[in-house]
């Protein structure tokens, strides 16, 4: 794997931190499996793209794609809490929803954005390679993120949410409005995971309205690598465990794919992804068990 | 003051699986007043409780905490007056949280949550002091997660967490049966202790004519969703065990005492 190969991995990973922090605060602090994501991923790329061929500028395009996400996030919320359709069910809709929406955004099913500023672009001329410094700017946004988010988790309303995703009655009890942390929390969960995409756009120089598929799928396999390497009781260093996760995901997937003796191909992504995640979900079962034999 | 009118709970109305919970219960409650329910199973302790508190909606009947209507109130929002314990040690906690997150939650119950971190320095100590004041040496475990401890630890806990912010109303629904014999009667004694500290109107449902009579200042006894017995004062002071059997036996019309029904001791 060439240096540049890895550095772009590491950029690929710090984007899908992003969402891999939105599937944290979905799946782990609300216990709500949300398949929104891949829809307001691809929705997030879209919006951006648009934006910026329009001539917004790429910060606020940003903002733009986060926003929307967070509309998604707070459809499914509604659909759950509202009309108590099945959590799964409801994200499920939104995600279908949002495939036909993402194609009227864009009007085409993929746009080119080569050549257009970006949130990284004024960071080329101060010296580093370009492919250094995307991950370095991509680096400063998520810790960024990553710090508001773990002060959030860690105040009054944020402790509120914990509760509601880990003991709803409890926390129903203790006067917790159990609807309303979801509408919180899944806005903030899509509003990050819209803010990956438009990201990803930017970065990759194009939306596209498949690029949804599978975006669960890798952001609960980054929060698991990120759990196993790194059991903390500290809000902070789960937040930053999901990232990491993230990362090392992504270079263990380059790794496989450059490795010439697995004849594997980039096509073959989808499937390393699922068996990784399999084995990810399988190894703590086995390992248990393993233990309780003993 | 809390007062419970001509209320009316039938589960599954209309269906094959239709049952009347409560049929027309009144019970007034003034402030202070320290109430135990027994009754057998299905008699509609629980589901007295949980009408009061807001998890099961009422056909009829209307209740009032203070002067307020409290009937149509959602449980959150009634949360603000209503504190509870529930019977399954695991139900009142976050097993995931610390014990120092479990109390600073309850001690926002009520009050509107911010972003201010919920563990200042100033709460914390105050958190603390109320751990330590149990006696069970859980004040130097304030970090761990509340998964780690026992059933009796975190009904314990429960009771404190119930007693952190202002209620008028504390409702227990059996919050010891699921302990040892031991740890059954600290946290009974702790109940007395915390609800005379706080002046709670309280309502404790219990499986046990020993407790419901050791504690509280008043008794009753609900059957088929009916309070058929109302003892306070003198009478319920000279009232032994056995005699409460025997009022019970007569309400079921001679039937004999099942264990699985009423435990006596």
């Amino acid at each position: 794997m060439s240096a540049i190969a890895f550095w772009g991995a590491v950029e690929l990973g710090l984007i899908f931190g992003f969402v891999a922090l939105g599937v944290f605060l979905a799946f782990r602090v609300l216990d709500f499996p949300d398949l929104t994501v891949d829809g307001s991923f691809p929705l997030g790329a879209a919006t951006a793209a648009v934006a910026i061929t329009a001539g917004v500028d790429p910060w606020t395009s940003l903002v733009i794609a986060a926003a929307c996400g967070a509309a998604c996030g707070l459809v499914t919320a509604f659909l759950n809490v509202r009309f108590g359709i099945l959590n799964l069910l409801a994200s499920i809709l939104t995600m279908i929803a949002l495939f036909s929406i993402n194609l009227r955004v864009m009007g085409r099913p993929n746009m080119s954005l080569l050549n257009r500023d970006t949130v990284v672009s004024p960071f080329y001329d101060l010296g580093l390679p370009d492919h250094i410094v995307r991950p370095v700017v991509l680096l400063v946004l998520i810790i960024i993120a990553v710090l508001l988010l773990a002060r959030f988790l860690t105040s009054d309303f944020g402790l509120a949410m914990r509760a509601a995703g880990a003991n709803p009655r409890m926390a129903q009890a203790n006067g917790v409005n159990v609807g309303r942390q979801i509408y919180v929390g899944m806005a903030i969960s899509n509003g990050l995971t819209g803010l990956a995409g438009a990201l990803f756009a930017q970065i990759a120089g194009f939306a596209d309205v498949t690029s949804g598929v599978g975006t669960i799928v890798v952001g609960l396999a980054s929060v698991i690598v990120g759990e196993t390497l790194f059991r903390s009781r500290s809000m902070l260093i789960a937040l930053f465990a999901c990232v990491i996760g993230s990362v090392i995901y992504r270079v263990a997937v380059q790794l496989a794919l450059s490795a010439d003796f697995l004849f594997l191909k980039a096509s073959d992504l989808n499937l390393v992804t699922a068996v990784l995640v399999t084995l990810a979900l399988i190894l703590p079962k086995l390992r248990a068990r393993r233990r309780a034999a003993q | 003051m809390i007062a419970v009118e001509n209320l009316h709970v039938t589960f599954n109305p209309g269906t094959p699986l239709e049952r009347k919970a409560l049929r027309g219960v009144n019970i007034t409650l003034n402030d202070g007043e320290f109430v135990t329910v027994i009754g057998s199973n299905g008699a509609g302790k629980s589901t007295l409780l949980g009408a009061i508190a807001g998890d099961v909606s009422p056909q009829k009947g209307v209740i009032r905490i203070g002067v307020d209507d409290v009937t149509k109130e959602k449980p959150s929002v009634r949360a603000k007056r209503v504190a509870r314990v529930f019977q399954d040690p695991l139900a009142g906690s976050c097993a995931a949280l610390s014990i120092e997150e479990n109390l600073a939650l309850a001690a926002m119950r009520g009050s509107r949550r911010g972003i201010r971190s919920a563990l200042q320095g100033s709460r914390r100590s105050l958190l603390r002091d109320r751990v330590a004041e149990l006696g069970l040496n859980l004040e130097n475990r304030m970090g761990d997660r509340m998964g780690l401890l026992s059933g009796g630890q975190r009904q314990a806990l429960s009771l404190v967490m119930a007693t952190l912010a202002d209620a008028k109303v504390l409702l227990l629904d059996e919050h010891t049966a699921a302990l040892d014999p031991g740890m059954a009667e600290f946290v009974a004694n702790l109940t007395e202790r915390l609800v005379g500290q706080h002046g709670l109107t309280t309502l404790m449902v219990t499986h046990s004519m020993r407790q419901a009579l050791d504690h509280g200042t008043r008794t009753v006894m609900l059957h088929e969703g009916q309070i058929v017995l109302d003892i306070t004062g003198e009478r319920r002071h000279t009232m032994a065990v056995d005699d409460l059997v025997e009022m019970f036996r007569r309400v079921r019309g001679g039937a004999e005492l099942d264990d699985d029904a009423l435990r006596i001791g």
